[in-house]
C-alpha cells in the first residue's frame, strides 16, 4: 500500500508540471481532472480498511473535482476564441525548472518539520510542492481560467495535506470543505464565462479599469 | 436548538426568497428572516444556551457580540434593501435577496462554531455569498472587481485551511480535535513550532478576508463597485466575521503560551494597515473607495487591540461593535447620495447630514462610541510602554481624520445642481442609517451591564482585561 | 574483458541498423501503410558502400574526417555501456561524463563538417541540432546523477548494472521517472519525432538530415550507420534502467538487450506515429520537461 500512495503522489506532482508546461487549455482543465481523480483515489489507499465514509470521500471527491468541475470549466470557455493561453509572464520552460525547485523546497521544508509516520511521510512534501505550484500558476498566467485551474491545484494541496487527518476530521466536515471548493469554482467559472462575453477574450490583463486615482 | 435555528432561520428563508417570482415576496421574506433572526439572538442572549453538535456549536461572550452586532446591522441594512429594491431592481433579484441571507446564514456559523474547519466553512460561505451581490450591476467595473475579489479571497482562504490542517497537527491527539475549548484547554501540549505556523497561515488568509494591509488590494474595488447596502454588510458584518476568526486563531495561541511571538506580529498588520490607509486616503476621489480605506484603517486599530493585550483586547471588541454600525451608517448615506447621482445637501438633505454624522463618529470623536474604543486600544498602547507605537498610531490617526473630512465635506457641500429635485428621501432609505447614527451615539454615552459583562469576559478571553 | 561483453558488443554493432528499420515499420503500419522492409538500412549501407563519394571544392580534411569521427566515438562509448548487464568492456570511475564527451565529441565533427561545406542549408542544421544538444545533456546529466545516486556506483557498468539491480525495489518511482526522461532525450538526440523528423523531405524543416545533405557514398554510410548506433546506445541506456539483469545468465541478459532494444524501436515508431513534430520554438520546453522529469527523480533519490 505504502508502493501504491507513493506511486500516486508521484503522479500528483506530475499533474503539476503538465499545468505548468502546456500551453492548450483544455489540457490544463485534464491535468487538474486527473489530479482529482488521483485525490479521490487516495484515501483509499492511505486507509484500506475500507470504512463507509471514506468510500463515499472518495466518491464524493472523484465526482467533483475530476467530473463536474472540469466539465463545468470546459462549458465556461466553450464560447472562447482563444484555444491557447498566450505567453505567460514567466515562460514555460523557466516555469518547468522553478516547478522542479519548488518540489526540492517542498522536500526541503517537510525534511524539516516534525512529520507523522509511513506512508504519511511523503502527503506533506506532495501537499506542499502542490499548494506552492498552485500559487505560482495562479500568479503568472494571465488567461483568467488558468488562474481558475491554479486555485483548484492550491485547493487540491491543502486537501491532501488534510488527508494526513482523515481519521480525526470527520466525513461531515470534508464534505463541507468539499462543497465549498465546489461552490467557489462554480462561482469562478460563472465570472470567467460573464468575462469571456464582455471582453471577448479571457486574458486577465484587460481587467485594468479600477485604479486610485 | 436555538443556536441551530440561528444559522436555519436564515438559510430557510434564503430558500423561501428564491422560490418566489414576485419581488413583494421576496422583500416579505427578507424581513422575516432579519427579524426571527434578531428575536433569536435577543433570546439567546437572555437564556444562554448550551452547546449543540458536540460542542462544535456554541455561545460564548465573544461570539455572541459578533452575533448580535451582525444581526442588528443585517436588519437595519434589510428594511434599506426594502427601499433601495424600489428603487434599482437588480438584475436577477431573486439571488440578490437569497444571497443576503445566506450570508446571514453563513455569518451565524461563523459566530456559533467553535470547532475551526466549521469557522472556516462559515468564513468561506460568507465570501461566496457576497460575490453574487458585488456584480450585481453586470458590466465591465463590477466584473473586475468581483473577479479580483474572488481570486484573491478565495487564495486567502485556501491558505487559512492549510493553516487549519497545520493546527490539527499541532494538536495531534490532544483532546477533541480543532474543537476551541479543548485547544484552549490543552494549550500546553500543542506544538510550538506547528502551532506557529499554522498560526501565520490563518492570520494571513483571515487576515486578508478583514483588509489587513498588505492583503487589503481587494478592497477599494470590491467596496468601489458594489451597492452601498453591499458594501456596508462587508464592511460592517463581513469585516466582524474575520475578525473573530482571527480573533479564535488568537485565543488558540495565547492558550499555548507563542503569544510573544504572535504580539508582534498583530501589531505590525494593525501599524501597517493604518500607514497604508492614511496614504491612501489623501487625495482619494471616489466616495465609496474611500470609505473602503477607512475599513482597512480600522481593521488595523482592531490587529492592534489584539496584538497589545490588556485593556487593548477589550478596546478591540468595543470597536468591533462601533466599527460596525459606523461603516454602516457610512455606505447607506453615501449610497443615497449616489443613487440620487450627484451629492449636495439639496438633493438628499438627510444623507448628507447622515455622511457629516457618519465622518465624526468614524475618525473617533466624541460623543460617539468609537471614541471609547479607540481610547481603550490607544489607552492600552500607553499603559503597555508601547510609546512610539501609540505615537505613530495618534500621528496616523490625525492624518486620516483631515484627508476624510476634507472628502467628505467636499462630497456634502456638492456642486448645487440647477433644479433641485424634491428634497424628500424615501423613509425606508434613511430609517436604517438614522438608527445606526443613533447606536452608535448611545455606545458613546451608555454602555448596557450586559454588553460590559459580555465585553469583559471576550477581553478575557483574549488575554486582556477591562480597562 | 568478459566474452559476454564483446557479445553484447558485437551484437549491439551489428544490430542497429535494425532499430531505425522497425521505428519506420512500426510507423508506417499504425498509419495504415506497409512501409519499408525491415532490413533496408542494411541495404542502404550496402548500396552506398558501392557507391564512390563527391567532395565539394570548398570543403577541407575536416569535412573527410568527420563520418570517421562520428563511428569511431559511438564505438568507444558502446565499450563504456555494460551490455550484458554486468560489467562493460572499458570501465572506470566517472566514465558516464566519457560517455556523453565521447558522443559529443561526435557530434562536433559532424557540426564542424556541416560548417565546412559554407552551405547555409548545412549552417542552420549545425546551429539546430548545437541547439537541442544543449538541451539535451543536462537531462542526459541529470539522469546520469539519479543513476548515480540510486546505485551509489560511479560507474556506468555499476550505475546500470549489479548494484542498480539491488536498488531497483525501493528506487522504482524515481527510476521510473529516469526511464521517461531518458525517452525524451532518446527522441532529441536520435532526431526522432517531436524533435525532428527523419521523413520529412523539406529542409527548412530538417535538424540533422539537413546538416548532412552533403555527404555522399561511405561518408553517407558511416554516417547512417552512426546515427544508428547512438539510437541503440541510447536505446541500451534505458533499457539498463529500466531492466537489471545483473541476475540472469549473461547470454539471455545480451537476449533481453536484443529484445529491449527492439522494444524501444517500437515505442519510438508509436511515438512517431502518434505526434507532430513540435515547433522549433517549443523544443526547448519538450527537453525541459526531460530535465525536470530527471530533477525530480533526482530529488526524490535525495531525500531517501
Amino acid at each position: 500500500m505504502a508502493r501504491l500512495v507513493e506511486l500516486l503522489l508521484l503522479l500528483v506532482i506530475l499533474t503539476n508540471f503538465i499545468v505548468l508546461g502546456t500551453t492548450r487549455l483544455s489540457t490544463c482543465i485534464r491535468a487538474v481532472a486527473l489530479q482529482g481523480f488521483l485525490l479521490g483515489v487516495l484515501p483509499l489507499a492511505l486507509y484500506p480498511r475500507g470504512e463507509l465514509h471514506t468510500w463515499g470521500l472518495a466518491l464524493g471527491t472523484v465526482a467533483v473535482k475530476a467530473v463536474i468541475l472540469p466539465r463545468f470549466l470546459r462549458w465556461a470557455i466553450r464560447e472562447a476564441a482563444v484555444r491557447r493561453e498566450v505567453e505567460p509572464r514567466v515562460g514555460y520552460a523557466l516555469s518547468l525548472l522553478l516547478g522542479v525547485a519548488a518540489v526540492a523546497v517542498a522536500f526541503a521544508i517537510s525534511g524539516r518539520l516534525p512529520l507523522p509516520e509511513g506512508a504519511r511521510a511523503m502527503l506533506v512534501p506532495a501537499a506542499l510542492a502542490t499548494v506552492i505550484l498552485g500559487l505560482f500558476v495562479l500568479i503568472t498566467r494571465s488567461k483568467a481560467l488558468v488562474q481558475v485551474v491554479g486555485y483548484l491545484m492550491l485547493e487540491n494541496g491543502v486537501y491532501l495535506f488534510g488527508l494526513t487527518h482523515v481519521e480525526e476530521v470527520p466525513f461531515l466536515v470534508e464534505a463541507g470543505v468539499l462543497l465549498d471548493v465546489f461552490v467557489g469554482v462554480f462561482i469562478m467559472g460563472i465570472v470567467v464565462f460573464h468575462i469571456n462575453r464582455e471582453f471577448d477574450s479571457l486574458d486577465s490583463t484587460r481587467l485594468s479599469e479600477l485604479v486610485d486615482r | 436548538m436555538i443556536l441551530l435555528g440561528l444559522v436555519a432561520v436564515p438559510a430557510l428563508a434564503a430558500a423561501g426568497a428564491y422560490a418566489h417570482r414576485e419581488a413583494p415576496w421576496r422583500t416579505a421574506w427578507l424581513i422575516t428572516g432579519a427579524l426571527l433572526h434578531l428575536g433569536l439572538v435577543a433570546f439567546a442572549w437572555a437564556s444562554r444556551p448550551g452547546p449543540a453538535l458536540g460542542g462544535w456549536l456554541a455561545l460564548d461572550a465573544l461570539g455572541s457580540i459578533v452575533l448580535a452586532t451582525v444581526s442588528v446591522l443585517f436588519a437595519v441594512i434589510a428594511s434599506y434593501t426594502v427601499g433601495y429594491l424600489r428603487w434599482e431592481q437588480p438584475r436577477g433579484g431573486r439571488a440578490f435577496v437569497s444571497c443576503l441571507l445566506v450570508f446571514l446564514a453563513a455569518a451565524s456559523l461563523v459566530a456559533l462554531s467553535h470547532h475551526f474547519v466549521l469557522l472556516w466553512i462559515g468564513l468561506e460561505a460568507t465570501t461566496l455569498a457576497v460575490a453574487p451581490l458585488i456584480f450585481h450591476r453586470h458590466d465591465r467595473r463590477s466584473l473586475e472587481a468581483v473577479w479580483k475579489y474572488l481570486v484573491i479571497s478565495s487564495v486567502a482562504i485556501a491558505l487559512a485551511l492549510l493553516g487549519v490542517f497545520f493546527l490539527a497537527t499541532a494538536q495531534a491527539g490532544a483532546g477533541r480535535p480543532l474543537v476551541l475549548e479543548d485547544l484552549v484547554a490543552q494549550g500546553t501540549r500543542l506544538h510550538p513550532d506547528w502551532l506557529k505556523a499554522a498560526f501565520i497561515f490563518l492570520l494571513v488568509g483571515f487576515g486578508t478576508k478583514m483588509g489587513l494591509a498588505p492583503l487589503h488590494t481587494w478592497k477599494p474595488d470590491a467596496y468601489g463597485e458594489a451597492p452601498g447596502l453591499v458594501g456596508g454588510l462587508m464592511a460592517g458584518a463581513l469585516t466582524s466575521c474575520a475578525f473573530l476568526a482571527v480573533a479564535r486563531s488568537t485565543q488558540v495561541a495565547l492558550a499555548a503560551g507563542v503569544g510573544p511571538f504572535i504580539r508582534p506580529l498583530l501589531l505590525a498588520f494593525g501599524l501597517l494597515s493604518l500607514g497604508v490607509a492614511a496614504a491612501f486616503l489623501v487625495g482619494q476621489t471616489d466616495l465609496r473607495r474611500l470609505l473602503a480605506y477607512s475599513s482597512v484603517e480600522h481593521m488595523g486599530l482592531l490587529a492592534l487591540g489584539l496584538g497589545l493585550g490588556a485593556a487593548g483586547s477589550y478596546g478591540a471588541v468595543l470597536h468591533m461593535i462601533n466599527n460596525a454600525f459606523v461603516k454602516g451608517l457610512l455606505f447607506l448615506a453615501a449610497g443615497n447620495l449616489l443613487l440620487r447621482g450627484a451629492a449636495g445637501t439639496h438633493r438628499t438633505p438627510v444623507s448628507a447630514g447622515l455622511l457629516l454624522v457618519g465622518l465624526f463618529a468614524v475618525t473617533g470623536s466624541p460623543p460617539f462610541g468609537t471614541f471609547l474604543s479607540e481610547f481603550a486600544i490607544l489607552g492600552a498602547a500607553f499603559q503597555g510602554g508601547h510609546y512610539w507605537i501609540a505615537g505613530t498610531a495618534l500621528a496616523l490617526l490625525a492624518l486620516i481624520f483631515v484627508a476624510l473630512a476634507v472628502r467628505i465635506l467636499g462630497v456634502i457641500h456638492g456642486p448645487s445642481p440647477g433644479a433641485a429635485e424634491a428634497a424628500r428621501e424615501s423613509p425606508w432609505l434613511v430609517a436604517g442609517p438614522i438608527a445606526l447614527a443613533l447606536a452608535v451615539l448611545l455606545l458613546g454615552v451608555y454602555l448596557p451591564s450586559a454588553l460590559v459583562d459580555a465585553l469583559g469576559a471576550a477581553a478575557g478571553a483574549l488575554g486582556g482585561r477591562a480597562p | 574483458m568478459s566474452w559476454s561483453a564483446l557479445l553484447g558488443l558485437a551484437i549491439v554493432l551489428g544490430l542497429a541498423p535494425l532499430l531505425p528499420g522497425v521505428a519506420a515499420k512500426t510507423r508506417a503500419r499504425l498509419t495504415g501503410r506497409r512501409g519499408a522492409p525491415l532490413l533496408q538500412l542494411y541495404r542502404d549501407l550496402a548500396r552506398l558502400w558501392r557507391k564512390g563519394v563527391v567532395y565539394s571544392r570548398t570543403t577541407t580534411f575536416a569535412f573527410r574526417v568527420a563520418p570517421v569521427v562520428l563511428v569511431v566515438t559511438a564505438v568507444l562509448a558502446a565499450c563504456l555501456v555494460p551490455l550484458d548487464g554486468r560489467r562493460a568492456l572499458v570501465g572506470f570511475s566517472g566514465d558516464f561524463v566519457a560517455f556523453a564527451a565521447l558522443l559529443a565529441l561526435g557530434r562536433f565533427a559532424l557540426v564542424l563538417a556541416a560548417w565546412d561545406t559554407g552551405s547555409s542549408f548545412e549552417g542552420m542544421g549545425a546551429s539546430r541540432e548545437v541547439t537541442v544538444a544543449a538541451f539535451a545533456e543536462p537531462a542526459l546529466f541529470l539522469t546520469f546523477v539519479a543513476l548515480v545516486l540510486a546505485s551509489g556506483s560511479l560507474s556506468l557498468g555499476g550505475a546500470l548494472g549489479a548494484p542498480l539491480a539491488a536498488a531497483w525495489p525501493s528506487a522504482a518511482p524515481a527510476l521510473a521517472l529516469v526511464t521517461a526522461s531518458l525517452f525524451l532525450v532518446l527522441l532529441a538526440e536520435g532526431s526522432r519525432v517531436p524533435v525532428d523528423d527523419p521523413a520529412t523531405h523539406l529542409e527548412l524543416t530538417m535538424i540533422h538530415e539537413v546538416m548532412v545533405l552533403d555527404h555522399s557514398g561511405l561518408d553517407l554510410a558511416l554516417i547512417l550507420y552512426g546515427g544508428a548506433l547512438k539510437l541503440s546506445l541510447f536505446g541500451a541506456l534505458l533499457v539498463g534502467a529500466v531492466a537489471p539483469r545483473a541476475e540472469i545468465p549473461p547470454a539471455i541478459a545480451v537476449g533481453v538487450l536484443v529484445a529491449g532494444l527492439l522494444v524501444v524501436a517500437m515505442a519510438v515508431g508509436v511515438v512517431e506515429s502518434v505526434m507532430a513534430r513540435l515547433r522549433l520554438s517549443r523544443v526547448p520546453q519538450f527537453l525541459t520537461a526531460a530535465s525536470a522529469l530527471a530533477a525530480l527523480a533526482v530529488i526524490l533519490l535525495l531525500v531517501r
